[in-house]
C-alpha cells in the first residue's frame, strides 16, 4: 500500500511518513505543537477567523466549511462546551483516518486543544469505531505523554487555560459515524440520529454546545495556524483549500492514502499514473466511486479526456462528490449490478431502523437485488428500484436513506447496459430493448 | 440494524436475577472509565463497559447485564436496549477466535469470495457458524476501514490484510 503525496508537500501525512511520527520526541523534533503555542497567543475570535480564511471544508463528508460551524457556537452560554472528535470511519472506501490515528496521534491531540480554546470547551471525546481498538491505546499512550509534558490538562504550556481529552468507543454502526447518532451513542444509547435543530453547536452531547469535527479535519488545524490561512488556502483553490487525504482502493496497481492539494488536475492522469494505472493491464477502466459509497458512481464516458478536477467544485461539475475521499476504482470485470446491489446490503445493514423509508426501502432494494441475481429479473424493476429510491431520498430522519439511494439512481443511469443485461434475462430479443424508466 | 425476527432473540437470554463479578483489578477498571464523563453521566461508559463484560464473560449474558445495570444506576432493560443495537457485541458464544471477513465492495471486488470459501471448506462451516470444538466462528461483515489492503478479516481485535489463501492458512494455523 502506498502513503504519498503528489503535487505538494506531505503535509497531513508529513508525520504519517516519517519514523516512528507518533512519539511526542519526534512530533516535537518536527515542529509540532508550536502551532499550539501560538494559538493559546492568539484570541479565540482571532482563530475562528484565520479557520473562515482557510477555506478549510469538513473532512468527514459533508464538506460543510469549518470556521462557519465553530462560529454558531454560542459565546456566552454557561453551559460547558464539547469538542467531539468523529473517528468513526465507517464509509465503504475509507481509510485514511485510520492512518492519521494510527502514526500521527499528537495532530489531533494539538488540533483539538487549539479548537478548545477557540471554542472555550475544557472537555474532549474521540469517538473511535469499535474495529479500531488498537488504535485507542496508541492514542491513550499520547494523551500520556502530553498530559506530561503539559501540553494538556491543567494550565496548558502555563497560560492558565484547562482542557483535558478522553477516547470513547462504538461498537460496530456506521450510524454513529453521522454527528447526531454519534452522540447518542457517546451518551450510552442507541445509535439513533437526533432531529436537527437544535444543531449539536447550541444543543449537542449532554445538550450543551458541542463541535463535531473529523479526524482529518481537526488535524489540518494546527498546519493552518503554522503556516497562516491564506498560505494553507492557496495550497488548494479559493473554495476548497489546503491539502485532502484520498483512501484508494480497487482495481489500481498502488492502492493507497494519497495527500492531493485540493483542485489537483485531473483525475485520469491521478488513476492512470499516479496510483500505477489498472491493476491488470489487459482490464480497461469501467467505474469509479470518488468519495466513500455514499456518493454517486461514475462512468468513464463522464472521466476520461474530461479534466475532472478533484475538489469540491469539480467532482461536483463532474457529476459526483468529494464526500469522504473514499476513491473506488472499478475494472470491466465489475458488474454494476452486483456491486450495486452489495453498497445497498451494507446500507440496509446499516439502516438504524428508526424511518419507515429507510428502514423498509433499503430493505426491498436488497430484496429485488436479490431476486435480481438469482436470474428472475424483470424489464420493470429499474423503475421500481427508482421508485423506492424517490421514496427515500430527502423523505428520512437523516442522510443515511439518500446514500443508499444515490448508487442506485446512479448506477441505472450511467450503466444501462449491467442492468438491461439483467432485467431483460428472461424475455427475448433483449439486445432491441431499451432500459424501462420513465423520462 | 435491520429488520430483526422475534426468533434472532429467543432463547438467547435466560432471564435471571444473578448479578455477575468481578475481581478487585477488572473492578478497578470498571471505575476507571467512569472517570472520562461528567459524575452524572454514567451511563456514558455503557459501551465501553459493555465491551468489558463481552471479554470477561465471553458475550453479553444476561448476569453481566445485570451488574451493568446495577452499577450504572439504569433499568436492565436500558442496557439491553444499547446492547442490542451494535453489530460487535454479541448476544451468544463465540468461538474462541472469532473471525469476521469484510465482505464490503472494495474487498469484494479483490478477491473477498475465494478467501471466505477457502476458510469456510477448511473449517467445514458456514458463515455465522462456530465450529464444533468452540475454537473458530466465522462472520461477515461491512467495510473495516482497510479497502487499500482489501482483501481483509478481522480476528478478534487484529487486522490481517491483503489476503491469499496461503497467508490464511497460515494465520489460521497460528491460532491457538
Ligand atoms: C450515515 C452517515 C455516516 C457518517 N459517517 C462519518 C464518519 O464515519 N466519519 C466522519 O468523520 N463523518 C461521518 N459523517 C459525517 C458527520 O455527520 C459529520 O458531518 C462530520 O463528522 C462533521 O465533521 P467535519 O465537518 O469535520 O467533516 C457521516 C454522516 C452520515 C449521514
Ligand atoms: S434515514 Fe435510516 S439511518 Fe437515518 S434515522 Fe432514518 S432509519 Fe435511521
Ligand atoms: S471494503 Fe473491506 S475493508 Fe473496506
Amino acid at each position: 500500500m502506498e502513503i504519498r503525496a503528489i503535487g505538494c508537500d506531505p503535509l497531513q501525512l508529513k508525520r504519517v511518513l516519517a519514523k516512528d511520527g507518533h512519539t511526542l520526541k519526534v512530533y516535537r523534533d518536527m515542529g509540532g505543537y508550536a502551532s499550539l503555542k501560538k494559538a493559546l497567543g492568539m484570541t479565540p475570535a482571532d482563530i475562528i477567523e484565520t479557520v473562515k480564511t482557510s477555506a478549510l471544508r469538513g473532512r468527514g463528508g459533508a464538506g460543510f466549511p469549518t470556521g462557519m460551524k465553530w462560529s454558531f457556537v454560542p459565546k456566552d452560554s454557561p453551559k460547558p462546551k464539547y469538542i467531539v472528535c468523529n473517528a468513526d470511519e465507517s464509509e465503504p472506501g475509507t481509510f485514511k483516518d485510520r492512518y492519521l490515528l494510527e502514526r500521527d496521534p499528537h495532530a489531533l491531540i494539538e488540533g483539538m486543544v487549539i479548537a478548545g480554546h477557540a471554542l472555550g470547551a475544557a472537555t474532549g471525546y474521540i469517538y473511535y469505531r469499535g474495529e479500531y481498538n488498537y488504535l485507542i491505546d496508541i492514542m491513550d499512550a499520547a494523551l500520556a505523554e502530553a498530559r506530561d509534558a503539559g501540553l494538556l490538562g491543567r494550565n496548558i504550556l502555563g497560560t492558565g487555560f484547562d482542557m483535558d481529552i478522553f477516547t470513547h468507543t462504538g461498537a460496530g454502526a456506521y450510524i454513529c459515524g453521522e454527528e447526531t447518532a454519534l452522540l447518542s451513542s457517546l451518551e450510552g444509547f442507541r445509535g439513533h440520529p437526533r432531529m436537527k435543530p437544535p444543531f449539536p453547536a447550541l444543543e449537542g452531547l449532554y445538550a450543551c454546545p458541542t463541535v463535531v469535527n473529523n479526524v482529518e479535519t481537526l488535524t489540518a488545524i494546527p498546519e493552518i495556524i503554522e503556516l497562516g490561512a491564506e498560505a494553507w488556502r492557496d495550497l488548494g483553490t479559493e473554495k476548497s483549500g489546503g491539502t485532502k487525504l484520498w483512501s484508494v482502493s480497487g482495481h489500481v496497481k498502488k492502492p493507497g492514502v494519497y495527500e492531493l492539494p485540493m483542485g489537483y488536475a485531473d483525475m485520469e492522469k491521478f488513476i492512470m499514473e499516479d496510483c500505477g494505472g489498472m491493476l491488470r493491464d489487459d482490464k480497461k477502466l469501467k467505474a469509479v466511486i470518488p468519495g466513500g459509497s455514499s456518493v454517486y458512481i461514475m462512468n468513464t464516458s463522464q472521466i476520461l479526456g474530461k479534466n475532472v478536477t478533484m475538489d469540491y467544485e469539480g467532482l461536483v461539475a463532474a457529476g459526483s462528490s468529494v464526500g469522504s475521499g473514499g476513491f473506488i476504482v472499478m475494472d470491466e470485470r465489475v458488474d454494476v449490478v452486483e456491486s450495486t446491489r452489495n453498497l445497498t446490503q451494507f446500507y440496509k445493514h446499516e439502516s438504524c431502523g428508526w424511518c419507515t423509508p429507510c428502514r423498509e426501502g433499503t430493505d426491498w432494494l436488497v430484496k429485488i437485488f436479490d431476486r435480481i441475481a438469482a436470474g428472475g429479473g424483470r424489464p420493470e424493476d429499474a423503475q421500481v428500484m427508482l421508485d423506492l429510491c424517490d421514496n427515500m431520498e430527502g423523505r428520512s430522519h437523516c442522510p443515511l436513506a439518500d446514500a443508499a439511494a444515490w448508487p442506485i439512481q446512479s448506477a441505472i443511469q450511467r450503466f444501462p447496459e449491467d442492468f438491461k443485461k439483467w432485467l431483460w434475462k428472461n424475455t427475448e430479443n433483449s439486445e432491441a430493448k431499451e432500459l424501462k424508466v420513465n423520462a | 440494524m435491520a429488520a430483526v425476527k422475534p426468533s434472532d432473540y429467543t432463547n438467547q437470554v435466560t432471564v435471571t436475577d444473578e448479578v455477575a463479578e468481578f475481581s478487585p483489578e477488572v473492578m478497578d477498571e470498571i471505575r476507571s472509565h467512569l472517570e472520562k464523563y461528567p459524575p452524572d453521566r454514567s451511563r456514558s461508559a455503557l459501551i465501553p463497559l459493555l465491551f468489558l463484560v463481552q471479554r470477561e464473560r465471553g458475550y453479553i449474558d444476561n448476569p453481566g447485564v445485570n451488574f451493568l445495570a446495577k452499577f450504572l444506576n439504569i433499568e436492565v432493560t436500558d442496557v439491553w436496549e444499547t446492547a442490542t443495537f451494535y453489530s460487535m457485541f454479541n448476544m451468544n458464544r463465540v468461538g474462541r477466535h472469532h473471525i469476521q471477513v469484510c465482505k464490503t465492495l472494495s474487498c469484494k471486488i479483490m478477491g473477498e469470495p475465494d478467501i471466505t470459501d477457502h476458510i469456510c471448506t477448511k473449517l467445514g462451516i458456514k458463515p455465522g457458524e462456530t465450529t464444533p470444538d468452540g475454537k473458530f466462528t466465522v462472520s461477515l461483515v461491512e467495510c473495516l476501514g482497510s479497502c487499500g489492503t482489501a482483501p481483509m478479516m478481522q480476528i478478534g481485535f487484529d487486522y490481517h490484510e491483503d489476503l491469499t489463501t496461503e497467508k490464511v492458512d497460515k494465520i489460521l494455523a497460528e491460532c491457538e
